[in-house]
């Protein structure tokens, strides 16, 4: 594990700015906060395949998908509760309906967005991508993982959201981890217990482990960088094998990573689960740490989860 | 009325007094447009509103809808001001616990009717306050305050319609024209002149001013009111940080607090020099 620190739209500008140069089909649209998305280094590298659509996500939504059914790969970018929520019907008819080759990649996630407030934080739009058919989602946990997914996205034809955050992030993937998605990723082993992470999660779930290991407890740790489509099989091999499961995502409890995840094991392999996230609640004003702590999205939050969920299982 | 308009020029200053040292305390929050809507906010707060800060949810009140929610600061101060909470509240601004968010929220603050901060909802939330009032026969008056930036949401403009369509001249929307937005000139970004004939052409009543001529903005709202069977519009032509010389025109203040560095020389600008 590697201890640099940076933020997943960081990891994006750069990629997508590095996609510019290897592929003449790629264009980028955003809506008055390419300085935030960082489409802005793609936007400076290449003026003419750049298209700021001004604060009118609906819009920006539906060129993308025009720009799409012409052949090119459009990435648009906003914050994550304008993509998903203003644009919100035409990601949906003009985008996923006709399978359009559009990427959706949205910054500013959760609710470390932090002091602009619940107005800001989206803590249902990993729910709301999820429930739209065609719709692959992906929430990467670090910069490298970030900069697989961005590739991954550019290289599959049809609809991608892939959410990003606001913050710095430590790293947790080696530079040469490859990502694919559908995919999860064991980056912990564990018998009794498995946490099952997603975006800026997965950093203090493995931190959760340390914990719970000094108490003689061994969890898991499977990181879903894509939410959907599901990587099935590592989540019901750990249901099998551990017996008992922790989600955890900055998002609401409710259709994300731990809805699909509980949907999965309700049908297949019940086993005690306990869902860690934003517990049907709307954001608040804060500072990002603080309101990781105040949502209960801390390694301590999650060693707790665990070990109620521990005690359930042993029943 | 010139005595009026010499201490609303007055209380408009304190007021970027007040933003100011509030942004720079918070340390973050969107201090351009906060300053671009002050003069237009104290016109309205202290001059044509009825309303009761003790009873914030009178029934004689007119209405203000803050439609460019991040200016949350400029609406804050105001209400500070004129007695809806403590001037001392404002230091929580942002704050985890405080019932100033960052952008305006009815459930938390008093004074607030609803909620903004996601551009282009304003406008529709006001006419449809607008609706509801002349339903009830009531004379209030409802104001919304948007950013030109904004105006590219085409939400504002289905808005505009169905105003012009109902014929609502108990409302009366002000466009803070800064002519900035985050990525630099509106008319770069994406123009949205002419905003006046837009509006006409919606059977809008259009009125163009110097946002920050306190008598010319004291008259539009005046006029807007004897205005009937049509909305009015006051296009405001502002500067955004309108009040401190290094902010004034720069995109890059949008939405950046002053530093402890700026602090005593935006205060000096403002012609307080007591900190
Ligand atoms: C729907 C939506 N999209 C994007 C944003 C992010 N945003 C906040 S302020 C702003 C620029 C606003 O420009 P303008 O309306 O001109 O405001 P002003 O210049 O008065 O600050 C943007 C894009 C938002 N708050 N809401
Ligand atoms: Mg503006």
């Amino acid at each position: 594990m590697s201890s640099n620190m940076i933020a997943t739209r960081d990891a994006y500008g750069e990629t997508l700015a590095e996609l510019g140069a290897e592929n003449g089909d790629i264009v980028a649209l955003d809506a008055d906060l390419s300085g935030s998305t960082k489409t802005g280094v793609f936007a400076k590298k290449f003026p003419e395949r750049f298209f700021n659509m001004g604060i009118a996500e609906a819009n920006m939504v539906g060129t993308a998908a025009g720009l799409a059914a012409v052949g090119k790969i459009p990435f648009v970018s906003t914050f994550a509760i304008f993509a998903v929520g203003r644009a919100w019907e035409q990601v949906r008819q003009s985008v996923a309906y006709p399978k359009a080759n559009v990427k959706i990649v949205a910054t500013h996630g959760g609710v470390t967005v932090g002091e602009d407030g619940g107005s800001h934080q989206s803590v249902e739009d990993i729910a709301i991508m999820r429930a739209v058919p065609n719709m692959t989602v992906i929430v990467p946990a670090d910069g490298v993982e970030t900069r697989g997914a961005i590739r991954a996205a550019a290289a599959c034809k049809g609809p991608v959201y892939v959410r990003l955050g606001r913050n710095k992030v430590p790293t947790i993937f080696p530079p040469e981890h490859r990502f694919e998605i559908g995919k999860g990723c064991e980056l912990r082993p564990g018998t009794d217990l498995t946490l099952v992470t997603t975006g800026l999660m997965t950093a203090p779930a493995l931190a959760a482990a340390e914990l719970l290991a000094k108490e003689g407890i061994s969890a898991r740790v499977v990181h879903i960088g894509t939410i959907k489509p599901l990587d099935q099989e590592i989540i019901l091999k750990a249901a099998r094998e551990t017996g008992a499961i922790v989600t955890a995502e900055e998002h609401s409890i409710i259709g994300g990573l731990g809805g699909a995840v509980a949907e999965l094991l309700g049908e297949e392999h019940p086993v005690p689960v306990r869902r860690v996230g934003v517990r049907d609640r709307f954001g608040t004003s804060g500072k990002a740490e603080e309101l990781l702590k105040y949502f209960g999205l801390t390694p301590e939050d999650l060693a707790e989860a665990a070990r109620e969920v521990l005690a359930r299982k042993r029943v | 009325m010139k005595e009026r308009i010499v201490e609303l020029e007055e209380k408009a200053r304190k007021l970027r007094v007040s933003i100011v040292k509030t942004l720079h305390k918070s340390q973050s929050g969107h201090t351009g447009g906060s300053l671009s809507a002050i003069d237009m906010i104290t016109a309205l707060y202290f001059q044509k509103m009825r309303h009761d800060p003790a009873d914030p949810s009178w029934e004689g009140r007119d209405r203000f809808v803050l439609s460019k929610g991040h200016a949350a600061p400029a609406l804050y101060v105001a209400l500070a001001e004129a007695g809806y909470f403590p001037a001392e509240d404002l230091m929580m601004l942002r704050r985890l616990g405080s019932h100033l968010q960052g952008h305006p929220d009815s459930k938390s603050t008093p004074g607030v009717e609803v909620p903004t901060g996601s551009l282009g909802q304003g406008l529709s939330m006001a006419a449809g306050m607008a609706l509801g009032l002349r339903l009830d026969g009531k004379e209030n008056r409802v104001y919304a305050l948007l950013g030109d930036g904004e105006l590219q949401e085409g939400q504002v403009w289905e808005a505009a319609m169905a105003g012009g369509h109902y014929r609502l001249d108990n409302l009366c929307a002000m466009v803070d024209a800064n002519a900035l937005q985050i990525d630099g000139e509106v008319a770069k970004v994406m123009n949205v002149a002419p905003i006046a004939d837009k509006f006409r052409a919606f059977g809008w009543n259009a009125l163009e001013i110097n946002g920050h001529d306190m008598a010319a903005i004291i008259d539009a709202l005046e006029l807007a009111e004897k205005v009937k069977g049509r909305p009015t519009v006051i296009v405001a032509h502002t500067v955004k940080g309108k009040g401190v010389s290094f902010f004034e025109n720069k995109a890059s203040y949008h939405g950046v607090p002053p530093s402890d560095e700026e602090l005593p020389r935006a205060l000096e600008c403002l012609g307080c020099l007591e900190d």
